[in-house]
């Protein structure tokens, strides 16, 4: 008797019932299958291949420890990859977030032509990045260029955006501006509408008058959450910046414009150092994760209307 | 609010402000359309005129089709993303609700491995997967495109986020009607979030239509070529002496997508935001 109690104060106490787990099982099976084969599991190879000299197609290959990753901070091409990918997005991910909630703002001001001015700022979001670098390289060249034939006729002499090392990585950060600035945009707009209309009133009793006081007082503060959530997202796009580099310059010249993911890309797949570039692969998957983490951690406090 | 409004500043400078931002981003786009509708000649020309003197669209755009097998890109294309779209579907939906409504041992474990894979960019699986794929034989191939794209953590995020808010209430009444777990998650869960799942197909063919990564690893085989990757081939083929046919490739290429969001672009911009706040 007693027995028999406690067993079935154990199965009430049991949260999950066998024929439950069975269906549950078999609806997320596939998902857990292929989240392990095609996404955790390719993950945690590369920080197994990284510790190896393996170059693909070799027969053998050893391990080697942390070789790569020494090699790697003894590489100038790594290093000026790394360094250019910092800039690229310190100068980027600023801007987009600034432009886009500026412009934001100025299309949510008055209701004339909103729609109109919101499409147009939002069409490089879809637009194909290889196929628009393509355009954008015809914008910029020498002789055909419509920007460089601009400059010459307004008498700022000719200009070389894409082969000269000291612009160039300031033209794939404006090409990277222009791509991103319509997705915040949209979102800083989004929030906008959520920000109820008697707080601006009640801010105008409190004497809150002056536009730039309602931005810092009522406005900045209620967006948080979207500023939050962009940062992030604009940030992992930045690091993960490949098309333009590889239709445009191929991180030249005199690697002025390589990026991570492009620098990673040739030692892979083009001179097949496996190894070496799964080494390179980890840096950047703790660059994305250290990224995530600190931006979380510091802005969680601060997003929230204190 | 009107007066709220006021004090935003005139009329007059917003659209100074707005066309200016306006016409640095239609740059690039106008220059394409119109050095793809000009002759060689004009397009080298010193002058600055965005409409040609003569209309020399035709031969461009013929070329673009000759000179590589643009049409084939672009079926490639858009077999890739239906694909990807498909099966992405197929898999998330029945997990997400799983995850968003039966209790089970190790649910949480999964949904936590599903965050884990959201923050995963999927360059960083470039190469184990092109290890994969070539053990398996199927480097080079239409699978090879599709394969990486087949499981979506935000996919299975999203619509978990959706079904959670369907009421519980429906799901026993359709048990009762003996419905399958299966059959509730097609004929009940995924027509109450059809926002969610527009949301999300627009989305995933987006990104998989401009990816330009992926084929330039995995494809050597030409004819298997995406968009992306295909305008990347015919402007290193062109080596820069062309580029009345090589915009007019770029502007078909951007065109689909462009054109479907401006006929669809409420949805467009819902999807995004949708996704992006939830």
């Amino acid at each position: 008797m007693m027995a028999i109690s406690t067993f079935s104060n154990q199965r009430a106490l049991q949260k999950y019932n066998t024929r439950d787990t069975i269906s549950a099982y078999a609806l997320v099976g596939p998902s857990l299958v292929l989240l392990i084969c095609l996404l955790i599991g390719p993950s945690l190879a590369v920080f197994a291949i990284s510790v190896t000299n393996w170059q693909f197609g070799a027969q053998s290959f050893s391990f080697i420890g942390l070789q790569n990753f020494r090699e790697l901070f003894d590489d100038r091409v790594f290093l000026s990859s790394l360094s250019n990918t910092f800039i690229y997005v310190a100068v980027v991910v600023p801007s987009v977030l600034g432009l886009g909630l500026f412009v934001a703002l100025a299309i949510e001001s008055r209701k004339e032509f909103q729609a109109f001015y919101r499409a147009v700022h939002f069409l490089p979001v879809m637009a194909t990045l290889a196929a628009m670098a393509i355009a954008w390289e015809a914008l910029l060249h020498p002789t055909i260029g419509l920007v460089t034939r601009l400059a010459v006729q307004l008498g700022l002499g000719s200009w070389n955006f894409l082969h000269d090392p000291r612009l160039v990585l300031a033209t794939l950060c404006v090409i990277g501006v222009w791509q991103h600035l319509g997705y915040a945009m949209v979102l800083f707009l989004a929030g906008l509408k959520a920000i109820p209309s008697d707080l601006y009133q009640a801010a105008e009793i409190d004497g809150v008058d002056h536009p730039l006081d309602r931005l810092r007082y009522v406005t900045l503060p209620m967006l948080g959450p979207v500023i939050m959530f962009l940062l992030i997202v604009i940030t992992l796009k930045a690091l993960e910046t490949f098309d333009t580099v590889a239709v445009l310059t191929q991180g030249g010249p005199e690697n002025a414009s390589e990026l991570l993911l492009h620098t990673l890309y040739v030692e892979s797949f083009q001179f097949f150092r496996t190894g070496y570039g799964a080494a390179m692969t980890v840096v950047f998957l703790l660059i994305v994760i250290a990224i995530i983490f600190l931006q979380a951690k510091v802005l969680d406090k601060r997003v929230h209307y204190s | 609010m009107i007066a709220a409004r006021a004090h935003h500043g005139s009329a007059a400078l917003r659209h100074v402000v707005l066309i200016a931002s306006s016409l640095f981003i239609l740059m690039p786009f106008v220059w394409m359309v119109s050095l793809s509708i000009k002759s060689p000649q004009e397009a080298f020309q010193q002058t600055i005129s965005l409409i040609p003197s003569v209309f020399y669209g035709h031969e461009n755009y013929q070329r673009a089709f000759v000179d590589v097998p643009l049409l084939r890109f672009m079926g490639n294309g858009l077999l890739i993303c239906i694909s990807v779209l498909v099966i992405q579907l197929a898999i998330a939906a029945p997990s997400a609700y799983a995850l968003a409504k039966l209790e089970f041992r190790g649910r949480d474990a999964i949904f936590a491995m599903v965050l884990v894979g959201l923050l995963i960019p999927h360059q960083v699986l470039a190469i184990p997967l092109f290890i994969l794929f070539n053990k398996i034989g199927i480097l080079n191939s239409y699978a090879s495109l599709i394969l990486p794209g087949v499981i979506s953590p935000f996919g299975i995020f999203l619509l978990r986020q959706f079904f959670k808010a369907v009421p519980d209430d429906l799901i026993h009444a359709a048990r009762l009607d003996g419905l399958s777990e299966l059959s509730i998650v097609w004929r009940i869960m995924v027509p109450s979030s059809m926002s969610a799942v527009i949301a999300f197909s627009i989305l995933s063919v987006v990104s998989r239509w401009n990816d330009l990564f992926l084929p330039l690893i995995f494809i050597q085989d030409q004819q298997l070529l995406t968009p992306p990757a295909g305008i990347m081939l015919f402007r290193s083929e062109e080596a820069g002496n062309s580029y009345g046919p090589l915009m007019a490739a770029a502007t078909l290429i951007v065109a689909p997508l462009l054109i479907a969001f401006l006929i669809a672009q409420r949805r467009f911009i819902e999807g995004l935001t949708v996704s992006g706040l939830k």
